[in-house]
Order: structure tokens, then sequence, then C-alpha cells
């Protein structure tokens, strides 16, 4: 009988908890709390909790982290009017905004988009703190620090987005809002005045590269789970051995596809990809409006667009008829 | 055989939760939608509609025209020399003004009847402010049906285009303030953020009319060039307005984007429907109506006639269209109603 066993974690491994972690140098914090087990935490990864190390470009970031959250969700209230039930309700619509046009790239008072410009400062700093944080975790772990440059590419999307383009077009008021719904609406408005980012190569590329990574994460995902049986989840010490786990999960694509990436590049694969997606996106972001002012057009410039047959009689717009209002 | 069983009953149970959460999240519709092309094949140019939202809106009493009362008697004396006080439309026989007095009260007051506009000891009176505004509207319905045949066509209005049976139309629009706290030092809202049927429930901003209709500011946002030049204009905030008042549009008319535009590109009139300069010209429509007619009456309304900042009631799509492409499902109800095309325009 068929067992599907690696569909989900059946099987929970519990050993003494060993993993304190390997020594910190000299004037690192210490690693904080006794770790334990914990039973539904397993079912989804390891069980063991503990024990944490924050540290101080962690504790530093979780505080401007929790000031953003705090100046973003308290705006957000205020525009209610301090109603619990309306803040409640009208969540998903509230926002912080950005300042409005006429301030350019002054600083704005804090009523009209100076709590933005704050809580975007609050927010950077964070998330910039984390990425330290990250970076010099790997380091004192003696690790590569691929995980620090993958989250840096996700923040060069967010700066582009919320702080080099709004620069470079002169104005914070073409940043986005930090809201549910705002966001969204900012995108689909980003879209229509720019004509059509669905044109825009870049914009092309990250959707490739975004596609591109679920797609592999499935196959690497899909492949290793597959081989689980044979302890294909041991997947560098089997690379060399033959009749192993890792040969037949190499065979299987090389008789599907009639080429395999190794246990190794197939990693490299899924973080070019990964970090491309927002990599490219923002570069596409960053063309829009400062180089580019409608993609459309671009793209009927440079024969990308295809034109279509009629099917309505010829219209012309009405405003450039004789006697025609504004 | 009992993995197989845990593993079906936890995906049934996965797929069970899946579906309550939309089942009690999203807003699902029965029965399958009824697509219309539109442009040409593979565009995705095409109109959606629920057909049985369809069916209630063609059905509702609202959206269907009265049966025309029966024509004036011929002859008779002017107007103007039965009565007193006939202001705009003194030129129709006594039996036309009579027949248009019946069916206005029939259109905008069938409830309350003649004495919510007359003063019925002496009809002469312009003492009730409703009569001195309904004198005006009659202006303003041929101002539509004379110099708007680009929007109204040969379908014209008459007053039960808006009203329908109601003193003041449904739809209508007053400013509103931008922000809910204008003195406070935060919860900034730019005028938008909050869920507004007008444009759609979105979070755009909930007001578009106060600047795109009242102070004809430029609605169109998209660049006619590929590259950019200086630091183009206009900005994403303006572009957010222009895109509420196309919601709004969409919602008075319950129709999708693609019924007047190609969304590849919206700008292109090469590729858009002809009912978009049925649009365009409505919205002039729309904007002379508020900027000529409705906006200077504020200071003949009472106080309770007047929207929160103290403006008085104004129109946009909805006013006439209700959600419908075509207003009273296309009857044209000007027809049968002539007398209306004697009213003076000053």
């Amino acid at each position: 009988m068929a067992q599907y066993q690696n569909i989900f974690t059946r099987i929970q491994v519990r050993g003494p908890h060993h993993e304190m972690g390997v020594p910190l140098p000299a004037g690192d914090a210490k690693r904080d709390g006794e770790p334990y087990s914990e039973y539904w935490l397993g079912k989804f990864g390891d069980a063991q909790v503990g024990p944490f190390y924050l540290g101080s470009l962690g504790l530093a970031s979780l505080i401007c982290g929790i000031t953003a959250f705090e100046i973003i969700g308290l705006n957000m209230w205020a525009s209610v009017n301090w109603s619990p039930t309306q803040f409640l309700r009208q969540l998903p619509w509230l926002a912080l905004e950005p300042p409005p046009p006429k301030y350019g790239l002054h600083i704005p008072p804090l009523r009209e988009g100076g709590w933005w410009l704050l809580a975007g400062l609050f927010l950077t700093t964070s998330i910039l703190l984390w990425w330290a944080r990250m970076y010099r975790r790997a380091i004192q772990l003696g690790l590569g620090t691929h995980t620090a440059w993958a989250f840096a590419a996700a923040i060069w999307l967010y700066l582009v987005l919320g702080f080099i383009r709004p620069i470079a077009m002169g104005s914070w008021s073409e940043a986005v809002p930090f809201g549910v719904f705002p966001h969204l609406d900012w995108t689909a408005s980003f879209s229509i005045r720019y004509g059509n980012l669905f044109y825009n190569p870049f914009h092309m590329l990250s959707i490739v590269f975004l596609y591109g990574a679920t797609l592999l994460f499935a196959m690497h995902a899909g492949t290793i789970l597959a081989v689980g049986r044979y302890g294909g989840e041991r997947e560098i010490e089997q690379i060399v051995d033959r009749g192993t786990a890792s040969e037949r999960a190499a065979l299987f694509w090389r008789w599907t596809m009639g080429f395999n990436a190794s246990m190794e590049s197939i990693h490299r694969w899924a973080w070019w990809f990964a970090i491309l997606c927002p990599i490219t996106g923002g570069i596409g972001i960053l063309l829009t409006g400062t180089v580019v002012d409608n993609w459309y057009l671009w793209a009927v410039k440079h024969a990308i667009a295809p034109a279509y047959p009629p099917v309505f009689p010829p219209i012309v717009d009405p405003s450039t008829l004789p006697g025609a209002q504004p | 055989m009992r993995t197989i069983l845990s593993t079906l009953a936890l995906l049934g149970g996965l797929f069970a939760a899946v579906l309550a959460l939309g089942v009690l999240t999203a807003k699902w519709e029965r029965p399958w939608p009824l697509v219309t092309q539109l442009g040409y094949r593979g565009v995705q140019m095409q109109q959606l509609d629920n057909r049985a939202r369809l069916n209630a809106t063609l059905t509702l009493a609202s959206n269907v025209a009265p049966d025309p009362l029966d024509p004036a008697d011929a002859g008779g004396k002017p107007a103007s020399e039965v009565y007193k006080n006939v202001k705009v439309l003194g030129t129709l026989t006594e039996n036309q003004f009579n027949r248009t007095m019946l069916a206005i009260t029939q259109w905008v007051a069938p409830e309350q009847g003649c004495e919510y506009c007359h003063n019925v000891e002496n009809l002469a009176d312009d003492g009730k402010y409703t009569k001195v505004v309904a004198r005006r509207m009659l202006q303003m319905t041929k101002n539509i049906n004379a110099n708007w045949v680009t929007h109204v066509g040969m379908t014209g209005v008459t007053c039960y285009t808006c009203h329908r049976g109601n003193p003041v139309p449904k739809f209508i629009w007053f400013d509103q303030a931008a922000e809910t706290r204008p003195q406070g030092f935060a919860g900034y809202r730019n005028g938008s953020n909050a869920p507004s049927a007008s444009v759609g429930l979105t979070s755009l901003p909930y007001n578009p009319f106060s600047t795109l209709l009242d102070q004809q500011q430029p609605i169109r946002v998209e660049a006619t060039r590929a590259l950019a030049t200086s630091a183009p204009e206009p900005g994403i905030q303006t572009t957010e307005k222009t895109y509420a008042l196309m919601m709004s549009i969409s919602q008075a008319l319950g129709v999708n984007c693609t019924f007047c535009h190609n969304t590849r590109q919206f700008a292109d009139w090469g590729q858009s429907t002809p009912q978009r300069a049925t649009a365009w010209y409505g919205i002039r429509m729309v904007r002379d109506l508020d900027m000529h007619y409705l906006d200077p009456l504020k200071a003949t309304w009472p106080a309770n006639r007047l929207g929160p900042l103290g403006d008085g009631p104004k129109a946009y799509c909805a006013t006439c269209h209700q959600g419908q492409p075509k207003p009273l499902n296309g009857a044209k109800m000007h027809k049968d109603y002539l007398e209306l095309d004697a009213a003076t325009l000053n």
C-alpha cells in the first residue's frame, strides 16, 4: 500500500535540546531562553523553540518597526475620528497618505503627510537594521550572506517605490500610501497613468521571475519530497553517491525533460529567480515616469504591441472637433 | 488505507475551510455571468452582466417609463393669457400647459400633488421655493434637449428621466469635506479612503465631482508620448481622482470599463467604442447643468435641501442613468412631451 508520508509531516524527531548554537563571538549578547519543544510547531517545522537572540540591531529594528506600525495605525484611527467601530469596519480602506503634490519634496506639516514621511523613515530604518542583523547573524554563524542579499533585493523594490522614485520625480506625492486597499488602488492608478505597466519590459521580466520562482520551487520541493523515502532531504551529502535519492531525483528530470539541475545548482536557480523578481520590478518602476511616460506607446514604437482590426466605425476625440469645449 | 483516508479527510476539511471562507467573505454571484463581446476577438473587451440583476434592473418599476398622457386637445388660448405669472411656458396653449402641469405632478410630486409647488389659493404665487426651482428645471430640460443632442440623441429627456416620481432625484451629490477632522494634526485622508458607493466602494477619492465636474479640472491623465520630457504632470493623486470619476460612471451605467475603453490603452480614441464619445459629451453636459442650473440655485433652496458644506444638490451620471446604460431602458419619453421644448431658455 502506498504511503503518502511526505505530503504532511507525520514524524516528529525529538531529541535532547542540543541546539544551543555555535559559540558567539566575544562582545555579543547571549542567547536567551531555555529551549523547549512545541508539538504543533513540529507539524510545520522544527519543534524546538528557542533559544533566542535579539541583540542591539534586532532590538533597535523592533523599536523602529513598532513606531512605524503605531504611526500608521493611529493615523488610520484618527482618520475615522477615533471611532473604534469605524476603525474596524473601514480598516481595509484606511491608509496613512503621502503628502499632496503641492509640497513636492519639502517637509509637509504633520497633518498633511508629515506622519507619512515619519512612518517611512522609521519603517525604512527598521528594515535596514533588520537587514544588518541578518547579515551579521550570517557572518557570526560562519555562513554566506545570500539571505541578506536576497532580502536586499526586496528592500530595493520597497525603496524605489517609496523613496528613490519619488525623489527622482520631485514629489513625495508620487509614493505609495500605507494601507490595504489604498496601495492596491495606487497600483492600478500607476499602471493607468503610465499607459499600462504590462507593456513595461521590466514588469514582464519581474513576472517571469515571479512565476518562474514558484515553478522552480514546486519542481524542487516536489522532487525532494518525492525522494524523501530514500533520505533525499540530506541532499548535499548524497551528491557523489550512486543509487541514492539524489541520483534518482536527477534521473527523473533527465528522463522527463532531458536536463537536470544539480543538487547544488537548483538552489542557485531558485535564489536568482527569487531576487531577480524584485530587482527587475524595481528597475521597471524606477523607469516609469522618469524615463518612459507611456509604456503602451513605447511598446508600439518598438513593435511590441500589436494592432487589431477595427470593429467600430472610426471615432474621433471630440475635444479635437471645431468648437469643442475642453 | 488509513493514511489515504485520513489524507482525503484532511484535504476535504481543507477544501471545506477554503469554501467556507470564500462563501463568508466574497461577494459571490449567481447565475453565471452574461458575457457580451464588444471589441475585436481576443482583446477581452466584453460587457459582464449578472442575468438576474440585469432582469431585475430592466423590470424595476422606476426604470419603466409611465404611459404617456393623452395628447392635449387642439386649440385654446395661449397659457400666458389664461394664467398669470407664466414665465417659461407662456407660448403653450391652455390645454398643452395643463397637460404639462399634470405630467410634472405625476413625474415629480405624485403624492404631494399640485401644492408641492403651488400655493393652491393663488397658483401664480412664487412663494414656494419648489415653484421657482421647477421653473429653472424646465429651462434646464429644454437646454438638454436643444443643446445636448450629442449626449441625449433623439431620445431626449423629461423631468421623469431624473425624478422617477421623487421630488428630489434619488442620485445626487453634494460637496464633501476632504477630512473628517479638519483641525486634527493626524488622520489625513486626502479626500479618499472611505468606502463610497458612488465610486464603487473603492478607496479612491470619494468625491471626484467637486473638482472634475464643478471646477472643470482636466480629466485626462495619460501621457500622449512614449518618453518622459520633464517632470511629468499630472501625478498619481490626480490620476486617482480621474479613476474615481470613471468608477462613478461605471457604477452609474452598470457597465465595465470596456463599455467605452480598450483597457490596454484607456486614452486611445482609435481603440475606443462609440459610447466613449457619448460619455465625453455627457461629462460636459453634467458640467453645464451643475454650473449653470443647479449650483446657482443654492440661494433658493431651504437649508434642509443643502449639503453638509452648504451647497445645493447637483447631478452626475447616475442622476439620470440609475444603473442603466440607457436611462429608462432607452424609452423615448421626450417625443410625447414636446410641450417641454416650448420653454424659453432665459
